[in-house]
């Protein structure tokens, strides 16, 4: 499933005295089974851009493309939209409703409109994808930990089987453990269920360690797009729009300033590890 | 839509209405409201058309910005002016069918109804436009702080009424957010009858509720980890002061009551 946006501006608040342009002049390709991520300073347009995927919001000009079909002809059959571009909220817990955690996954794929059976084993395998413990399936979903709660929401968005999976900041507010989780599971989705993801982040570490395409963004526009050592090359630019490259990249740019011949575009710690040894002649 | 509601939205400029106390603003506007609606007689409302006109004037706010409080209002202004107009008995009547007729004296309070409603709406728009929450829960609390000697919880009041404004905005979004959420699930706001559609709230309503009163308890924590009682003895930053600015208010705001009232007496509409 490709998404192509050609040129998508959007003016918030329109007409109003509080004229914003959000986005401006957007034009992209996003490809089968890519695990991308989107970084920007606050108020950089990443959260409005994502909404643009799955038509939750108009752009005020320009259009999107998927496969091939433009999601703006008034033809266009927006609940399958959604049903394909998936999008987890930032804080998604805060959406979760029903009296059960079984029954709100099954929200997402109900309103599909599949059949009783099918939803619930929609439902059953999205819980079980996400790694939620089976005890908890029939417990109230207001009375579990803020990682579990995180993990429902997610599995609510997975049921309704999207290709491209968007998360809005996916691991804000959980601790170390619970962040590397999250991540490990978006891994493994990505290859298992061969899903599109794109993560909404500003953690340069997190998106480093994982992804396999960076789009910076910053006041509305791309300004970078690549694969993440690539993009890390640029450190300064990033620094000037008040972001940072990964703790690895200083590490790395500071050992070869004195004199040590190492990789610089390293961009993981195993990565930097392996280099390092390398230059020490211990590998 | 729901942005578009005036009332309760202050709109920051540096005018002297701006600057006056809330408590002139407050007393100004229940005066005004009293004026409007005892008023009798075509000079009267002059004179209120001149005040207030003197008022947004002065206030420096876009007269078009304050009209769009009317908005939420014209179907209310539409009812009452057609009740007005076609069910008023009078003396001469200038056409009638059924039971509706147009009358002189309905022609005339159809007129002064739907001028009324409309002077009430842009004054009380002009006070909230100009005063923060804030000043405006404050002069409330000042104003009405002789009541705490019958044991009136004047300032608990006051304070649920600021935080209850400052939420507003707040849970606007919250609204917002939440919907688009359940939108990406499929949720479908717009279509069907009115029981289905009450029914596709509960995925709205739920969460919202929840999240409310998640927010109130944390606020009531932060409130009480910084020492806050409702009790007697409490100091404000900005303590309310008059100036000579306000007394003259004052004595303008009296005598325009003054003034409509004997218009009223003297010169009452021809009948």
């Amino acid at each position: 499933m490709s998404i192509i946006l050609d040129k998508v501006s959007y003016l918030y608040g329109q007409g109003t005295s509080y004229e914003i342009m959000a986005l401006k002049d957007i034009s992209l390709k996003i490809d089968d089974n890519e695990f991308i991520g989107i970084i920007g300073h606050t108020g950089s347009g990443k959260s409005t851009l994502t909404q643009h995927l799955n038509g939750l919001i108009k752009a005020t000009s320009g259009h999107i493309y998927v496969d091939g079909e433009d999601i703006y002809d008034d033809d266009y059959d927006m609940k399958k939209l959604r049903g394909n571009v998936g999008l987890v909220f930032q804080y998604p817990e805060h959406q979760l409703f029903e009296t059960t955690v079984f029954d709100d996954v099954c929200f997402g794929p109900k309103n599909q409109g599949l059949d009783k059976k099918t939803v619930e084993l929609r439902a059953f395998e999205a819980l079980y994808n996400v790694g939620f413990p089976e005890e908890l399936f029939y417990s109230s979903p207001f009375e579990l930990s803020g990682g579990q709660k995180r993990r429902v929401a997610i599995a609510g968005v997975l049921a309704m089987k999207p290709k491209v999976l968007i998360l809005d900041e996916p691991t804000a507010g959980l601790d170390p453990a619970g962040r590397d989780e999250i991540f490990d599971l978006l891994k493994k989705m990505q290859q298992e269920l061969n899903m599109t993801i794109i993560l909404v982040s500003h953690s340069m570490e997190d998106v480093a360690n994982y992804v396999n395409r960076i789009i910076v963004m910053d006041k509305g526009q791309i300004m970078l797009d690549g694969k993440p050592r690539e993009v890390f090359k640029y450190y300064r630019e990033l620094e000037k729009m008040g972001l940072a490259a990964p703790q690895v990249t200083y590490l790395m740019h500071e050992l070869r300033e004195r004199n040590l011949d190492v990789d610089v575009d390293a961009t993981t710690v195993e990565e930097a590890k392996i280099s390092i040894l390398k230059a020490l002649g211990e590998i | 839509m729901i942005r578009d509601i005036t009332i309760g939205q202050y709109y920051p400029m540096d005018s002297i209405i701006h600057k006056l106390d809330p408590r002139v603003k407050l007393f100004a506007t229940l005066i005004y409201i009293i004026a409007l609606f005892s008023c009798k007689g075509i000079v009267g409302l002059i004179v209120i058309t001149f005040f207030l006109a003197t008022a947004v004037k002065l206030s420096k706010i876009p007269f078009l910005y304050i009209t769009k409080g009317l908005k939420t209002i014209v179907m209310l202004l539409l009812v009452t002016t057609i009740f007005n107009l076609f069910l008023t008995p009078g003396k001469v009547t200038f056409w009638h069918y059924g039971i509706l007729k147009i009358t002189d004296v309905g022609i005339t309070n159809a007129v002064v109804m739907t001028v009324r409603l409309i002077y009430l709406i842009i004054g009380t728009s002009l006070m909230s436009l100009t005063t923060t929450p804030n000043q405006l829960t404050d002069g409330l609390e000042k104003s009405l702080s002789p009541l705490s000697k019958i044991h009136v919880p004047v300032h608990a009041i006051a304070m649920m009424m600021s935080i209850a404004l400052r939420f507003i905005p707040i849970l606007v979004e919250e609204t917002d957010k939440i919907m688009k959420a359940q939108m990406a699930r499929g949720a479908d706001f717009e279509s069907g009858n009115i029981i289905k559609r009450a029914k596709n709230m509960i995925p709205l309503l739920v969460p919202l509720m929840v999240s409310a009163f998640r927010r109130a308890d944390e606020l009531a924590m932060a409130m009480e980890a910084r020492c806050y009682t409702a009790t007697e003895g409490r100091s404000k930053m900005k303590p309310l002061h008059y100036e000579k600015r306000d007394k003259i208010a004052y004595v303008i705001i009296i005598s325009f009551l003054v003034i409509v009232v004997a218009a009223g007496i003297v010169i009452p509409y021809p009948q």
